[in-house]
C-alpha cells in the first residue's frame, strides 16, 4: 500500500496531508452557512437593541379604532384585534427570544461543560455516576420540563427560561465529555501532567481551550432550540405572559383570525423560523470550521 | 450479546425508577394543599380532614410515592384531586391518539425523508441536491404549530378542503378519522422529515466516502446497486439513533400540535390539567410520557446492536 504514496514522493507531486484537505482555503474563507446564520442573528440582534430605545408604536397601546388592519403604510404589518401594532410587538418580541435563549443557553452550559469535563477527566466512577445523571435528566425533554416547571411554579419567562436550561444540560455535557475524553489522551496533557500541574489548571488550560469549538457550536444549536421551544411555550399560554410581546403568543393569537387576517400569523410566524434558521446556519457552518470530519459531508 | 441486553434493560428499570421518584418529588415541591385547591379555600377542618383521607394526602410523602408506584405499575393511575374522576381510562384513552398521531407522522415523515435524503446525498454536486439540502435546511427552521396554522388557513379556512381539526375515533367514522387527521400529520410529519432528511443525507455521504463502498463499485456494481447492497445498512445506525430522539421529540412536540387541531390526545390533556391545576394528572400524565420516551431510547439502544455487529462484540 505504502509504494503508490512513495512513487508520487518521488516523482516529485505534492502531496496534501489527507486528514485536513483544504484546510487553508477554507480557514480563510468563511462557509455561506456561517454567513448568512451570523446575517440573520446580527437582524434579530439588531432589531431587538433597537426595539430597546424606539418601535414605530407603542407595543402594548390598545387603539379601538386601529383594531384587525391590514398591512400599511401607517402598519406594516398590520394591526391585531386591540389595534396594537404589529411590527412593534414583533420587534419587541425578539428580546424575548433571545433573553430565553440566552439565559437557556448559559444555565445550560454553567452547569452541563463543567459536569462533562469532570466526567471525561475522571472517567471511573465518578464519570459514570454523571453520565448516569445526565441519561435521566435526558428523558426529560426540555418543553416537557417546562410545561412541569409551569405547573409547580406558575407558568412564566422565568420557568421557561430555567427550565429549557436545565433540559439543554445532558447536550453539553456529552459534548464537553467526550471532548475531554479525547484532550486527556494528548501529549501535552501528559506533559502537564508530568509536571504535576493540579488537575483544575488542567482542565482550565488545556481542556477547556481545546473543546471550546465544541461547545460553542452547541450554544448555537440550542439556542435555535429554546427559541422554538419558547415560541412553543408562549402558544400553549404556559411562556411569555401578556402584555409582554411574544412570538409564538402572537402566533396562538392569529389562530382565530385565520381566513380574514392571515397576515397576523405570518409575521410572528417568519420571525420564529428566521431566529432559528440563523442558529442552525451558524450552528453548522461553526461545526465545518472547528470540526474537520464533519466537513464535506455538509 | 445477552449481557448487553441485560445491561440495556437494567439502565432502562433504574432510570425509569429515578425519573418517577423525580416527577412525585417535582409535583409535591408545589405550594399549597391539594386538599385546599380541591374544596376552596372555605372548605371546614372536618372536609378537608375527609378529602386528605380519602386520597391519601395525610400520608408520609414515601408512603404515598410507594402508593402511586405500586398503582402505576398495576396501571392505576388513581382518581383525579380536581374533577374526581378515574385517571386511567382517561389516559389509556388520551394516549391512543398521541400514539395514532405520532405514529403515522413518523411513517409519512420516514417514507418522505429516505428517498430525499439518499436522493440528496448522491446528488449532492448536482443542483437538485443542493435545493433538497437547501429545502431541508429551512424546513427544520419551522416550528410544527406554525405548519399547522398554516395549513389550517389554506387547506380548512381559504379552500375548505379539510377540517381545521377535531378527533374521530376510527371505529366510529373512519373516512372522517383519517380527513381529520391529514393536515395534523402533515404538520407534525413535514418538519420531522426535514430534519430526518438531513440526517440520511449526512449518514449517505459519509458511507460513499467507505473504503468497501469503492470495493463494491471496483468488483463491477454500479453506484445504486453499491449503495443499496452495502451502504444503506450500514447508513443505518445513525439515521436509527435520530428516528429514536425524534420520536421522544414529536411525543412532547405533538403537545402544541394538539392544541393547534383541537385533538383530545395526551398533550391537550396535560395543558389542562396544568390550567386546572390538577396535580395527581399533572403527575401521571408526565410519567407516561416520560416512560415513552424512555421505552424509545430502550428500543434505539437494542436496534444498534441488531444493526450494527461490531457493536454486539463491543459489548
Amino acid at each position: 500500500m505504502a509504494t503508490s504514496l512513495d512513487t508520487t514522493e518521488s516523482v516529485g507531486m505534492p502531496v496534501p496531508a489527507p486528514s485536513i484537505p483544504g484546510r487553508s482555503r477554507r480557514r480563510s474563507r468563511p462557509g455561506t452557512q456561517l454567513v448568512v446564520g451570523a446575517v440573520l442573528i446580527a437582524l434579530v440582534a439588531l432589531v431587538a437593541l433597537v426595539s430597546l430605545v424606539w418601535t414605530p408604536y407603542d407595543p402594548v397601546a390598545t387603539v379601538a379604532s386601529d383594531r384587525l388592519q391590514f398591512p400599511s403604510a401607517a402598519h406594516w404589518f398590520g394591526t391585531d384585534r386591540f389595534g396594537r401594532d404589529v411590527f412593534s410587538a414583533v420587534m419587541v418580541g425578539s428580546q424575548i427570544t433571545l433573553i430565553v435563549g440566552f439565559i437557556a443557553v448559559g444555565i445550560a452550559v454553567i452547569v452541563g461543560v463543567p459536569l462533562g469535563i469532570l466526567a471525561g477527566m475522571r472517567p471511573g466512577r465518578l464519570g459514570d455516576v454523571i453520565m448516569r445523571g445526565n441519561d435521566i435528566l435526558l428523558a426529560f425533554p426540555g418543553l416537557l420540563l417546562a410545561i412541569v416547571f409551569g405547573a409547580v411554579f406558575g407558568a412564566g419567562t422565568v420557568t421557561a427560561m430555567v427550565a429549557l436550561g436545565i433540559g439543554s444540560i445532558p447536550a453539553f455535557a456529552r459534548v464537553a465529555r467526550s471532548g475531554t475524553l479525547q484532550v486527556m489522551k494528548t501529549d501535552y496533557v501528559f506533559a502537564a501532567r508530568a509536571a504535576n500541574r493540579s488537575e483544575f489548571r488542567i482542565a482550565l488550560r488545556h481542556v477547556l481551550p481545546n473543546i471550546s469549538g465544541m461547545i460553542v457550536v452547541q450554544c448555537s444549536v440550542n439556542f435555535g432550540i429554546a427559541v422554538l421551544a419558547e415560541a412553543g411555550l408562549s402558544f400553549l399560554g404556559l411562556g411569555t405572559m401578556p402584555p409582554t410581546p411574544s412570538w409564538g403568543r402572537m402566533l396562538q393569537e392569529s389562530q382565530q383570525f385565520l381566513g380574514s387576517h392571515d397576515y397576523l400569523a405570518i409575521a410572528p410566524g417568519i420571525a420564529i423560523a428566521v431566529a432559528v434558521l440563523g442558529f442552525n446556519l451558524l450552528g453548522d457552518g461553526l461545526r465545518d470550521r472547528f470540526d474537520p470530519k464533519m466537513r464535506s459531508s455538509r | 450479546m445477552a449481557r448487553r441486553l441485560l445491561s440495556s434493560l437494567g439502565q432502562f428499570l433504574a432510570t425509569l425508577l429515578v425519573a418517577t421518584a423525580l416527577i412525585f418529588v417535582m409535583l409535591r415541591v408545589m405550594p399549597g394543599d391539594p386538599a385546599v385547591v380541591a374544596l376552596g379555600i372555605n372548605a371546614t377542618p372536618e372536609a378537608l380532614a375527609q378529602w386528605r383521607a380519602e386520597y391519601g394526602t395525610d400520608q408520609s410523602l414515601a408512603v404515598q410515592y410507594l402508593q402511586w408506584m405500586g398503582g402505576l405499575v398495576r396501571g392505576d393511575f388513581g382518581m383525579s384531586y380536581v374533577t374526581s374522576q378515574d385517571l386511567s381510562p382517561l389516559i389509556a384513552d388520551r394516549v391512543q391518539v398521541t400514539l395514532i398521531l405520532v405514529g403515522l407522522s413518523m411513517v409519512v415523515a420516514l417514507l418522505v425523508a429516505v428517498p430525499l435524503g439518499v436522493l440528496a446525498a448522491v446528488r449532492h454536486r448536482h443542483p437538485s441536491g443542493v435545493a433538497l439540502a437547501g429545502i431541508s435546511q429551512v424546513g427544520v427552521a419551522v416550528p410544527n404549530f406554525l405548519v399547522g396554522v398554516l395549513l389550517v388557513a389554506v387547506f380548512a379556512v381559504h379552500l375548505g378542503w379539510f377540517p381545521s381539526g377535531g378527533w374521530v375515533a376510527p371505529a366510529d367514522d373512519p373516512v372522517q378519522f383519517l380527513r381529520r387527521l391529514v393536515l395534523p400529520v402533515i404538520a407534525l410529519g413535514s418538519v420531522q422529515a426535514a430534519i430526518i432528511t438531513r440526517y440520511v443525507r449526512s449518514a449517505v455521504l459519509e458511507i460513499m466516502r467507505e473504503d468497501f463502498l469503492r470495493t463494491a463499485r471496483a468488483k463491477g456494481l454500479t453506484k445504486g446497486a453499491a449503495l443499496v447492497r452495502h451502504g444503506l445498512r450500514n447508513a443505518g445506525v445513525p439515521v436509527v439513533t435520530i428516528v429514536g430522539v425524534q420520536l421522544a421529540a414529536m411525543l412532547i412536540g405533538s403537545v402544541v400540535i394538539e392544541r393547534v387541531f383541537v385533538i383530545p390526545g395526551l398533550g391537550s390533556l396535560l395543558v389542562d390539567s396544568v390550567g386546572n391545576r390538577d396535580l395527581l394528572a399533572v403527575q401521571a400524565i408526565v410519567a407516561v410520557l416520560v416512560l415513552l420516551v424512555i421505552v424509545i431510547n430502550l428500543l434505539v439502544d437494542l436496534a444498534y446492536t441488531v444493526l450494527d455487529p461490531r457493536l454486539r462484540k463491543a459489548a
